[in-house]
């Protein structure tokens, strides 16, 4: 591993942030959005629901931490379609950079990318009087978890743009309302049908939204569960890992590579 | 003194079309070699090859004496390319774009190397604007300069000249041979200006349906087969390679 490769896909996207506004912009404007909507939310729903429950830790808590995750894992797959929109496969992959390194890239790129993000999630948490506090130190769990599957999700949708090509981009995109449904972000597992509740087994949130819920509903969240959804966010990354470089040793033996840049096969 | 490209049995396949046909050849230091072929021949398929982003499917190719299938990162380290197809991100600016890519090969002194090129390559006005602002002819020495960053043992140049005006492309082209000169490089040089390619070239390959068909000093080549130019031997290999009794 070369840390002057890696830093390179960093800078990169530095670069492309720093000059552009288009690209600031989403780093904190729609999650600002979601976390003012559901501010205003909880805060009605508190003023109508049977006194003593907080759906602020409740509701707003789980959203600012699916908005973490889907900042995650969308800040992977930004850094990756940037070679995808400026035809840069041929450039990037004709040097010495292992897929490893150029992995590792996309992951840093996303970290700081999404901090912004958090960020900017938690000062407006702060106006609606939603205190990371509440939760205690199982908050960092619930973070690593999440960030952890959504490293996984950018990567495997990495892996699908790279196989479909520029066009497929539409099908990452929604990649993560596809998954929140089974996860219960806004309400039990519990409540879920029993088929779906078995996929949520397999899906790491839904460990962390059900800590969540325990906690405010003032018990302990599992310590257990929570392991076992970090050794799932970690499989799920090998998983997609594995078959980013499946997809990427295909695109090797077919040429897809190198037409990404060049349209014929010379 | 080690070979800079050394290419043995090289195939590729798309189906049935046979893109590559098992061919052989090297590059030595010092030494500029000019692919030479119509389109469809085969060229951009053996550099592809060469650069780790197209894998063979028989044959072994080693850049200074590193095997690309099994090291890869090592020989693609000795080893860079321009190419008219492949221009750089246009979103970055000159010298990010050198900047991002001395980090990938990990070029030591990578400022002064920056400003080196600069000056070479007379980008220097224009190093805070974006590459996609660029006419083609200064994109093309942004890509000249970011395949020279790292002092590349082998360079491979896809027709390079392809988007500029005469004066430009004779400058690049005294660049390249000094260059060449002056270290103990390699350069792989596609090109259909036949003009250029007897300037420069110290040896040519004629490349027809994947197979090398020619071989040789490109000043003495036409004359050796009956033609007057190398554009008229050309013409030849890429419309009727069997007279040359050779297909």
């Amino acid at each position: 591993m070369s840390f002057h490769r890696t830093f390179a896909i960093v800078i990169r996207q530095f670069y492309l942030i720093r000059g552009s506004f288009s690209r600031v912009v989403p780093l904190f404007a729609w999650v600002a959005v979601d976390m003012v909507l559901w501010g205003f939310l909880t805060r009605y729903l508190n003023t109508v629901a049977m006194p003593g429950f907080n759906f602020v830790p409740a509701l707003l808590g789980a959203v600012l931490l699916w908005d973490f995750f889907i900042r995650i894992m969308h800040g992977i797959i930004m850094a990756f379609l940037e070679d995808v929109w400026s035809r840069n496969f041929l450039n990037i992959f004709a040097t010495p950079l292992l897929m490893s390194e150029y992995a590792g890239g996309l992951i840093l790129s996303s970290i700081a990318t999404s901090t912004v993000g958090l960020a900017v999630m938690l000062v407006i948490a702060t106006a609606f009087k939603l205190s990371f506090f509440v939760y205690g130190l199982m908050v960092l769990p619930f973070l690593l978890v999440l960030f952890l599957f959504g490293i996984s999700l950018g990567i495997f949708g990495s892996a699908l743009v790279l196989r479909f090509g520029p066009a497929s981009e539409w099908f990452i995109w929604p990649l993560p309302a596809l998954v929140s449904p089974f996860v219960g972000v806004l309400y039990p597992v519990a409540t879920l049908p029993h088929w779906m509740q078995w996929i949520a087994r397999f899906l790491p949130p839904s460990y962390v939204f059900e800590g969540l819920r325990a906690i405010v509903s003032g018990g302990t969240a599992s310590g257990w569960a929570l392991l076992a959804g970090g050794f799932l966010a970690v499989g799920y990354i090998f998983l997609a890992y594995g078959f980013f470089s499946k997809i990427y040793k295909s695109a090797l033996r077919t040429g897809l590579i190198a037409r990404y840049s060049a349209e014929n096969l010379g | 003194m080690e070979k800079t490209l050394s290419i043995q049995g090289l195939r590729k396949a798309y189906g049935n079309i046979v893109a590559v046909d098992g061919i052989s050849f090297e590059v030595r230091p010092k030494e500029i070699v000019g692919l030479l072929g119509p389109n469809g021949a085969g060229k951009t398929t053996t550099i592809n090859m060469v650069l780790g982003v197209l894998c063979p499917d028989a044959g072994t190719i080693q850049i200074e004496g590193v095997d690309v299938a099994s090291n890869r990162s090592q020989a693609l380290a000795c080893t860079n390319f321009a190419a008219v197809y492949t221009p750089l991100p246009g979103n970055l600016t000159v010298v990010q774009n050198l900047r991002v890519f001395g980090l990938l090969y990990e070029v030591k002194n990578l400022s002064k190397r920056i400003e080196e090129l600069l000056q070479e390559f007379d980008l220097d006005v224009f190093r805070n604007k974006k590459c996609g602002v660029l006419s083609s002819g200064e994109q093309t020495r942004v890509s000249l300069a970011k395949a020279m960053i790292n002092r590349p043992g082998l360079l491979l140049l896809d027709e390079p000249t392809a988007s500029l005006d005469p004066a430009t492309a004779r400058e690049i082209r005294t660049g390249i041979r000094q260059f060449v000169r002056q270290g103990t490089s390699g350069v792989l040089w596609t090109s259909h200006n036949m003009y250029e390619v007897e300037e420069v070239c110290d040896r040519v390959l004629f490349l027809s349906h994947g197979k090398i068909l020619l071989e040789g000093d490109p000043k003495k080549m036409p004359a050796a087969h009956g033609k007057k130019t190398l554009e008229e031997l050309f013409i030849t290999v890429a419309r009727e390679p069997l007279t040359l009794g050779m297909g």
